[in-house]
């Protein structure tokens, strides 16, 4: 399920919900070692609803990795097709298997950026990017980019932190384990009928 | 979610009610997944699980994704990502393979997310009746057990219907 903005507040990063056995996995941390400090309160507007269109989504939380751009730096084939990739997986994401967030397959993901802003932005992040003028699932950006699932995810997390994409985590109902509230099972069910 | 055995129908269900072509997203497992930090296999080492899906847009802000679950069992970490958040699961049945939907109702019973069984009758045909098949998988009687052909729009969509009924009964109760 996914909720579009005017929906839920965004609560998927405050690290309370109970998830079944990835509670203590909300964050995700890059298990590469970096330099991050203060890991226990990264997120400082984490309570934010998603609606408030100006505030930036989420705060970056440490400076960017300078490794990042070098590890593409064999990269000439970044819009190679999916089919005989020269780039493995994950040299797109400086060999991070994990994303700062834990992403749902199913979240949604908008660019807020101005396309101007998009200039200079590594060739997958602008390809996310464009896609996402038209809002798109997680799974959608990996199957339509042809980019593995793991992957999309730590590079859509890279743009929520840099301000480039609003991501709607969709809702759930915390005392249900993050499964659908009654409300929103309603709205499925009305729509199904509709069809 | 949309689960069940390998060929039993879950892609021709999920085009069969998507507003889009069924899209393929992969998940690569490599090495690092074995709790071992080696990245220098990650190319032709890897294995990739594929996972079929659709859309339908019931709203101007509300859209259902139907995932189709990897056709091998043994990813189960492709179907925690999924249920999470999930409303529900459609089990395929193919009543000639019964043997076939046993992993999944296993996984749904002890995830607790609602699921119900749909025999999907290949060529028209429905050899046993839902009743004998509750009984063949020792389902409760709270479980809908329906009839479909994945190949209809019109049938998967009152399987998802079922399914959304049954999500809500479970979540009044």
């Amino acid at each position: 399920m996914g909720t579009p903005p005017g929906g839920r507040p965004y609560d998927g990063y405050d690290g309370h919900q109970p998830h079944g056995d990835t509670g203590q996995n909300r964050f995700n941390f890059p298990s590469a070692p970096s330099s991050r400090q203060g890991p226990a309160q990264p997120y400082p507007n984490a309570q934010q609803p998603y609606d408030q269109p100006q505030a930036p989504r989420i705060q970056p939380a440490a400076p960017r990795r300078t490794t990042e751009p070098k590890a593409r730096s064999g990269a000439g084939a970044g819009s190679g097709t999916s089919h005989n990739p020269l780039v493995r997986p994950y040299a797109m994401t400086g060999g991070r298997t994990r994303p700062r967030y834990q992403l749902a397959i199913e979240a949604l993901v908008s660019t807020t950026a101005d396309p101007a802003r998009l200039q200079g932005q590594l060739p997958e992040h602008q390809r996310i990017c464009r896609l996402c003028f038209e809002i798109k699932s997680v799974a959608e950006i990996s199957a339509l980019l042809s980019i593995p699932l793991g992957v999309a995810r730590i590079l859509v997390a890279d743009l929520a932190e840099a301000g480039l994409v609003a991501i709607h985590q969709p809702g759930g109902d915390e005392a249900a384990g993050g499964q659908p509230d009654v409300t929103l099972l309603e709205r499925v069910l009305s729509g199904l009928r509709k069809l | 979610m949309v689960a069940g055995g390998f060929g039993v129908g879950k892609t021709t269900f999920v085009g069969a009610v998507s507003e889009i072509n069924p899209l393929r997203t992969e998940a690569v497992m490599t090495s690092a997944s074995a709790g071992i930090d080696d990245l220098t296999h990650t190319g032709d080492k890897t294995t990739t699980v594929a996972m079929d899906f659709g859309r339908i847009t019931l709203d101007q802000d509300l859209i259902l994704y139907l995932f189709g679950t990897p056709g091998q069992d043994r990813f189960w970490f492709m179907w925690d990502d999924l249920v999470r958040g999930a409303i529900g699961a459609v089990v395929l049945v193919d009543t000639r393979r019964l043997a076939d939907c046993f992993p999944a109702v296993d996984y749904f019973e002890n995830s607790g997310l609602p699921f119900v069984i749909a025999l999907n009758g290949f060529d028209g045909h429905q050899p046993y009746t839902p009743d004998e098949v509750r009984e063949a998988l020792q389902i409760g009687p709270d479980t809908p057990i329906i009839t479909t052909d994945a190949r209809h729009r019109a049938d998967a969509k009152s399987a998802l219907i079922t399914l959304v009924e049954h999500a809500l009964m479970a979540r009044l109760r």
